[in-house]
């Protein structure tokens, strides 16, 4: 079904359609609300995604630790946030990781973006 | 009877309950934005407001995408916020109000707002952040209803449609037969994107406007869709909802007593507004 909404570059809407694709990758997220999740899978992550039903690119996308490819393998922002907690990164880390810069850059741009 | 005494809009970026933890609210990068809030606790000394109405929005602790409420409220006797995710500390909990959360509830079902009703709540950094900073000591002398907006998952509630439900509240808490001040926060934005190639994103003469619009020209955000104000604020700068929410309760007249604004906290534009409304 063609999406009669407006584009925005560089922007995923989180819809339906992204919601059904990502459903097993956010409710894993989801998961880390909770230390002792947070623990299991940092014990045996292959075991934990597994337990998720993660598909092959929602798997990759983890063990990769990538932003971009998690959002394309139907990742919304939120969980993934929880997910980036894990491994202490901040908004910044994963605004530079996406962006490709590095943070120093990331946050010079932020501050100019103020000027 | 009750009356809306004014709103206070902020945004809640984690980061600001990292700063308080760590108690670095005077270093450099933080003052500019915790400079933004001793007029508005000066005021709420002078006020003392009875009730909080917080309209905020879950990110992923109360609420996941097995249910997705677009418009919810809270109806608990007390709140408390919990782990999200990075192990942030507890604070003390909040106390609800529940007659109050039960007349709204009657109140805006009544006029066709389907709100989903939560006798149990957990509260994350979009509502405790901002209490936190009306009220540093955390001994917290308002009681509480959450009102909770989806921005998580599209379409999202329109901003004409939130513009209504605000109308709504104002409406039911002018009706209520307890004689409390109540105070409406709005929490979120102004213009971030956390996510995408666009990361980063922020767009201060929107975020500009935005602020003006709620003293000169409160609808004027009612313009855009859901999709056309991520375009403007990004995928994040959509929770002026909460802010329009919170400027429509209020039909009298309008005074903006105090803003700050200042870019950036984290990735946001970091933005607060005091507005005092006068029936």
């Amino acid at each position: 079904m063609k999406s009669p909404h407006i584009k925005i570059p560089g922007t995923t809407i989180f819809d339906g359609s992204e919601a059904r694709r990502g459903y097993a990758l956010n409710k894993m997220c989801y998961s880390f609300n909770e230390k002792a999740n947070r623990d299991e899978f940092l014990k045996d992550e292959d075991a934990y995604c597994a337990k998720y039903g993660l598909n092959p690119q929602q798997r990759a996308a983890i063990a990769a630790k990538n932003v971009l490819q998690l959002l394309a393998a139907g990742g919304n922002a939120y969980y993934l946030a929880k997910f980036g907690g894990i491994f202490g990164l901040d908004m910044q880390d994963i605004g530079a990781q996406q962006t490709g810069v590095s943070k120093d850059e990331f946050k010079a741009k932020l501050v100019a973006a103020g000027k | 009877m009750a009356k809306i005494v004014g709103a206070v809009t902020t945004s809640h970026v984690p980061a600001i309950g990292g700063a308080i933890h760590k108690g670095i609210q005077h270093e450099p990068y933080w003052k500019p934005f915790f400079d933004g809030f001793p007029p508005i606790r000066e005021w709420l000394a002078k006020v003392k407001p009875d009730v909080a109405i917080v309209v905020n929005n879950d990110h992923g602790l109360n609420f996941f995408l097995d249910k997705m409420p677009t418009f919810a409220i809270g109806a608990a006797p007390e709140y408390h916020n919990a782990d999200e995710g990075w192990g942030i500390p507890v604070l003390p909990s909040f106390k609800g109000d529940e007659d109050l959360s039960w007349h709204l509830a009657e109140s805006l079902i009544g006029e066709e707002f389907d709100m989903v009703t939560c006798q149990e709540m957990v509260v994350d950094h979009a509502f405790t952040l901002p209490l936190a900073l009306l009220y540093p000591d955390m001994k917290w002398p308002v009681r509480v209803v959450p009102i909770n907006i989806n921005t998580v998952l599209f379409p999202t509630p329109s901003a004409k449609r939130c513009y209504k439900l605000g109308q709504a509240i104002g409406r039911a808490v002018e009706a209520f037969d307890q004689d409390v001040k109540v105070l409406v926060i709005g929490t979120g934005g102004l213009s971030h994107q956390l996510e995408g190639e666009r990361a980063g994103f922020i767009n201060k003469e929107f975020d500009v406007k935005f602020m003006d619009s709620l003293t000169s020209d409160p609808q004027w955000a009612t313009q855009y869709t859901d999709r056309e104000l991520v375009a403007h604020t990004g995928t994040q700068g959509i929770e002026l909802l909460n802010w329009l929410t919170a400027r429509a309760t209020m039909s009298g007249t309008v005074t903006k007593l105090h803003s700050n604004f200042h870019i950036p906290i984290s990735n946001t534009a970091a933005a607060t507004m005091l507005l005092g409304h006068n029936v």
